[in-house]
């Protein structure tokens, strides 16, 4: 394999039922970024079924400078070896230096098995993408439970290939005027390998919370005081896209259910993000998120320990700061 | 029904802590455990072999002291085991180990081959889909729940990114399987006492079939340029202001942290 | 001497220091509030061989050892001293005499259903009238030809209407003392043996503690355990039995008291520092831990003992006797470390004194033990 005919960033930009997924932009936008370094251009792959043709401009106006569409009766809904027969033959075909894949349940199922028929290296859950000096892709990602980070490479296979989780890069402002070229390839399958049968399709939403999967928490203790003010909680939360979590104290005044509980005798947690709002810091809900990526803490208390372990403290009234808060994060949305 | 099971011994990765003054890893005297989600798969192993009589066999890669999971899993109620242990895998990276570990398993008779979706130390998820992909044999990945139809169909109920698919495949045909999918059961006793009687077959490179250059380091397209932690936590900043600042306090840090 | 664990007991107290933090101890303040028995965890323990460790597999048992069925009643009774009993007065009081002076025939019968945890064992012996001085047997058994009649009362009997086994110890010839004592197995649902008052109690709150009462109960003439005459040996023995199982609670207990204080005594601060870092803590901390050790060996010895078909009755003695006044002065000083919280029911360490007690009292007093001790000592 000669590593110099490869070249270019590719992007899976994954689609659901024809609506191409958040974090294909996402990608699309650190793949700009990489191919700016790398004087290189950004091509994504969309593959699906003809109802997916007229998404494919949405990529350009993302970053990419070529989509490679493929629509086949066989590429509708997702299978692991259709999806793989056609990538390897679009990097076969095109040699790309660098292939990028959402973290998703199709990206962990379809980006192994294409990195090893392709033998080469998959770097998972990156939260980091960057070009060395030497032009390698630099893969960070978190390893030993999220207790280290680590940088990878691959320096002699190619494609580099790398999945990277929903939320983590940031997409470019969509620019319509951009332009690029759609190629259309055909697929030619190999049948006999599809051994998977799809029965049934089923689209539901769990009813079951786990804060412990929960990237942002906005968590409430005694201070958020009444029923209410666990409603204007569960309002701010939405807006975040987080889910809301209780210290005991709001727990045992019924407030809230007890699988909401941080602490020791509820749950350990360690979002990305945790607000403590009008939670005074006892050592046993320490406990229970003092492994918390950021932490904000709002107590009317200066001396809480809360404040102690808080990334971000903000002396001042629950009661108006959460209010307040939804209000504004309402009007940045319109 | 034949079974093979892919287990790996981690550190207990929530019991690792980070020394104040140096801010590394403390990596002694954290207890070595079977990877959560193996053990799911382990579980959903002896459930099929509860209920259609199948032999379970298990198998891990890794240093000797990984024969510790293996007497857990006889302790469970697994029939076989094999340790797969040579210097010639050190280094590897996921192609490398899956392709070891596929070398291991295609010398065996299986129907269906169990992994867990991801391990807690490497968190990568990849070996699982690269055994099957090495294996050529179809794989179903996040499986909630299998039936089997006592020939050789799996009819299988596996999570999506918004729901569920039920999906039907024939056997040989690999599944991961993720730890919440079961609740995994307790060793017995007696599983316990019987455990170290039994015998475990240990395997070197020269058992399985495949180029050295595709094993340990050599077999590696990816590698560690470098790793670190994260850092001690430092005290944070404490504002006391008012509401309209906080605001605009809270605000800014949001957006700097692209949730907004 | 080696006094290191065996590789298959360290894998085995892995597993049941996993039940119990995951099984057992959740529920522990709840069965001792509700002084509800644990029958969903008396299950579980059956599934798992926990409820037959020591029974050899030909009877349907675990094939274990009595060092670990110790090491499963001190790591149960670590969270939760109402689950250790049940395990322990099941095993050491209900398996043990069937398994050491059964016929072939009621091995059999009872030994698999009991050690799989279908049916749960109790021993009577106490009466109102007959504690420490366990000759006064007032409850009799006569002899009618294909068949034993029981009438009489028994109080304090752990298990007592959860057990599907019980072993009964009645005077079969008053005229011969000790040697007029019988012992027999009689299970639940035999006409003229019903369940009396279950009483309230300060500790083990769970763990039910009930009367039998026998009104012309009949049992088969086979029921009859050992021979006719020989039951107050019997029922001593297996009570040297027991006391290793209760020995283990207490250390558990003990064990149990001391993990929080030693976590308690870390957080807690005053006087702008923990008051761990204060030399009365450390200094009393110290003495309870060398106590809760040296209670530890003298269980393992017991236990060790017993496996080797040594003569362990002393043994178990000195060990409960130990480890019960060990686990009362832990446990004791361990509220008194918590300060205003122990005393509340926020923290386990008030039940565990409360739990704590009883093995100061029952299967043999702590008096009882001295007796033993220094018959021992003094022949």
């Amino acid at each position: 394999m000669n590593k110099s005919e490869y070249k270019n960033v590719f992007v899976f930009a994954e689609q659901r039922d024809g609506n191409i997924q958040g974090v294909a932009f996402e990608l699309l936008g650190k793949a700009r970024d990489l191919a700016n370094q790398l004087q290189e251009e950004v091509y994504a792959i969309l593959l699906g079924g003809k109802d997916i043709e007229q998404k494919a401009e949405s990529l350009i106006a993302f970053g990419a400078d070529r989509v490679i569409l493929a629509t086949e009766k066989e590429l509708e809904q997702y299978t692991t070896e259709t999806y793989a027969q056609a990538i390897c033959q679009i990097v076969n075909d095109y040699k790309p230096s660098i292939l990028l894949l959402g973290a998703t349940t199709i990206g962990r199922d379809l980006g192994p098995r294409l990195s090893a028929r392709l033998t080469t290296g998959l770097t998972a859950d990156c939260t980091k993408l960057e070009i060395s000096e030497e032009k390698e892709l630099l893969m960070t990602r978190p390893a030993f439970g999220g207790n280290l980070m680590a940088t990878i490479i691959c320096s002699d296979h190619r494609p580099q290939m790398s999945t990277v989780r929903p939320g983590v890069m940031k997409a470019m402002e969509k620019d319509e005027t951009r332009k690029g070229k759609i190629d259309r390839v055909t697929i030619n399958f190999n049948k006999s390998k599809f051994k998977v049968r799809i029965i049934e399709t089923v689209k539901e939403k769990s009813d079951m919370i786990d804060i412990t999967e929960a990237k942002i928490l906005v968590s409430g203790g005694r201070g958020v005081g009444t029923e209410k003010g666990f409603e204007s909680m569960e309002e701010l939360a939405k807006l975040l896209n987080a889910e809301v979590a209780a210290s005991r104290a709001a727990v045992d005044a019924g407030l809230i259910d007890h699988d909401r509980q941080v602490g020791q005798t509820g749950k350990t947690v360690r979002p990305d993000l945790y607000f403590a709002f009008g939670i005074s810091g006892a050592i046993q809900h320490i406990a229970g998120m003092e492994e918390s990526e950021f932490i904000v803490a709002i107590n009317k208390d200066r001396y809480a320990p809360i404040m102690q372990i808080a990334d971000l403290g903000i002396v001042g009234d629950v009661r108006k700061i959460i209010p307040a808060l939804t209000e504004r994060l309402k009007g940045l949305k319109k | 029904m034949k079974i093979i099971v892919c287990i790996k011994q981690v550190p207990d990765t929530t019991e690792v802590k980070l020394d104040p003054v140096t801010g590394t890893l403390i990596r002694d005297g954290v207890p070595s455990i079977i990877n959560p989600d193996d053990k799911g798969g382990l579980e959903l192993a002896l459930e099929l072999k509860d209920k259609y009589g199948a032999e379970v066999t298990v198998i891990t890669m890794g240093p000797l002291q990984a024969e510790a999971v293996l007497r857990e899993a006889f302790a469970m109620g697994a029939d076989k085991a094999i340790l797969l242990t040579d210097r010639k895998f050190a280094g590897a990276d996921t192609l490398a180990t899956s392709n070891a570990i596929a070398g291991a398993i295609r010398t065996l008779d299986y129907d269906l081959v169990i992994t867990g979706r991801q391990a807690i130390d490497g968190d990568t998820a990849q070996v699982g889909p690269q055994i099957a992909e090495h294996l050529d044999i179809p794989q179903v990945t996040y499986l909630q729940s299998l039936k089997y139809d006592g020939k050789n169909t799996f009819t299988i109920r596996k999570a999506t990114e918004d729901g569920y698919q039920i999906v039907a495949v024939d056997s040989p045909c690999l599944v991961t399987v993720l730890s919440t999918a079961n609740k995994a059961r307790y060793m017995t006793v007696r599983g316990i006492v019987e455990a170290f009687d039994k015998t475990i077959e240990v395997w070197g490179a020269d058992k399985i079939d495949v180029d050295e250059s595709k094993l340990g380091l050599k077999g590696s397209p990816t590698k560690v340029k470098k790793a670190f932690t994260k850092g001690i936590k430092s005290a944070g900043q404490v504002y006391e202001v008012d509401t309209e600042e906080a605001i605009g306090i809270l605000v800014s840090k949001l957006k700097e942290k692209f949730i907004i | 001497m080696d006094f290191s664990l065996k590789i298959e007991e360290k894998l085995f107290l892995q597993m049941i220091r996993e039940f119990a933090e995951k099984e057992v101890k959740p529920l522990a303040a709840e069965i001792d509030e509700m002084e509800r028995f644990p029958i969903e965890t008396a299950e579980k323990m059956g599934k798992i061989g926990i409820m037959g460790i020591p029974v050899p597999i030909e009877f349907g048992g675990q094939g274990g050892t009595n060092q670990m069925y110790s090491m499963a009643v001190e790591e149960l009774s670590r969270v939760c001293g109402t689950t250790g009993v049940v395990v322990s007065a099941h095993t050491s009081l209900c398996i043990a005499p069937i398994l050491e002076n059964g016929t072939q025939e009621q091995k059999m019968k009872y030994l698999p259903k009991l050690a799989s945890g279908e049916w749960i064992g109790a021993f009577g012996l106490t009466e109102p009238n007959a504690g420490t001085d366990a000759a006064l047997q007032q409850t009799t058994a006569i002899d009618a030809g294909d068949k034993w009649i029981l009438n009489g009362s028994k109080i304090f009997i752990t298990n007592a209407g959860y057990a599907h086994v019980y072993i009964v110890i009645a005077m079969t010839d008053k005229s011969q003392g000790t040697k007029g004592i019988s012992a027999f197995i009689v299970e639940q649902g035999t006409p003229g043996f019903t369940i009396g008052k279950k009483e309230k109690k300060l500790g083990i709150r769970g763990s039910a503690t009930c009367e039998l009462i026998f009104e012309n109960c009949e049992i088969p003439k086979e029921n009859l355990l050992g021979k006719v005459g020989k039951g107050f040996g019997l029922a001593m023995k297996t009570l040297d039995g027991g006391r290793i199982g209760i020995a283990a609670q207490a250390l558990g207990i003990a064990q149990g008291a001391m993990d929080e204080t030693v976590k308690y005594t870390k957080e807690r601060k005053q006087f702008g520092k923990s008051i761990a870092k204060f030399q009365n803590t450390q200094f009393q901390l110290a003495d309870l831990e060398t106590k809760i050790q040296a209670s530890r060996l003298l269980v393992r010895c017991a236990a060790y003992k017993k496996d080797n078909n040594l003569p362990y009755s002393n043994d178990a003695a000195m060990a409960k006797l130990f480890a019960a006044e060990t686990a009362m002065e832990v446990t004791t000083k361990a509220v008194q470390f918590h300060g205003g919280y122990g005393y509340t029911r926020e923290y386990p360490v008030e039940r565990m004194m409360r739990d704590a007690k009883i093995t100061e009292i029952y299967e043999g007093t702590s008096e009882v033990q001295r007796m033993v001790i220094a018959a021992n000592l003094l022949k």
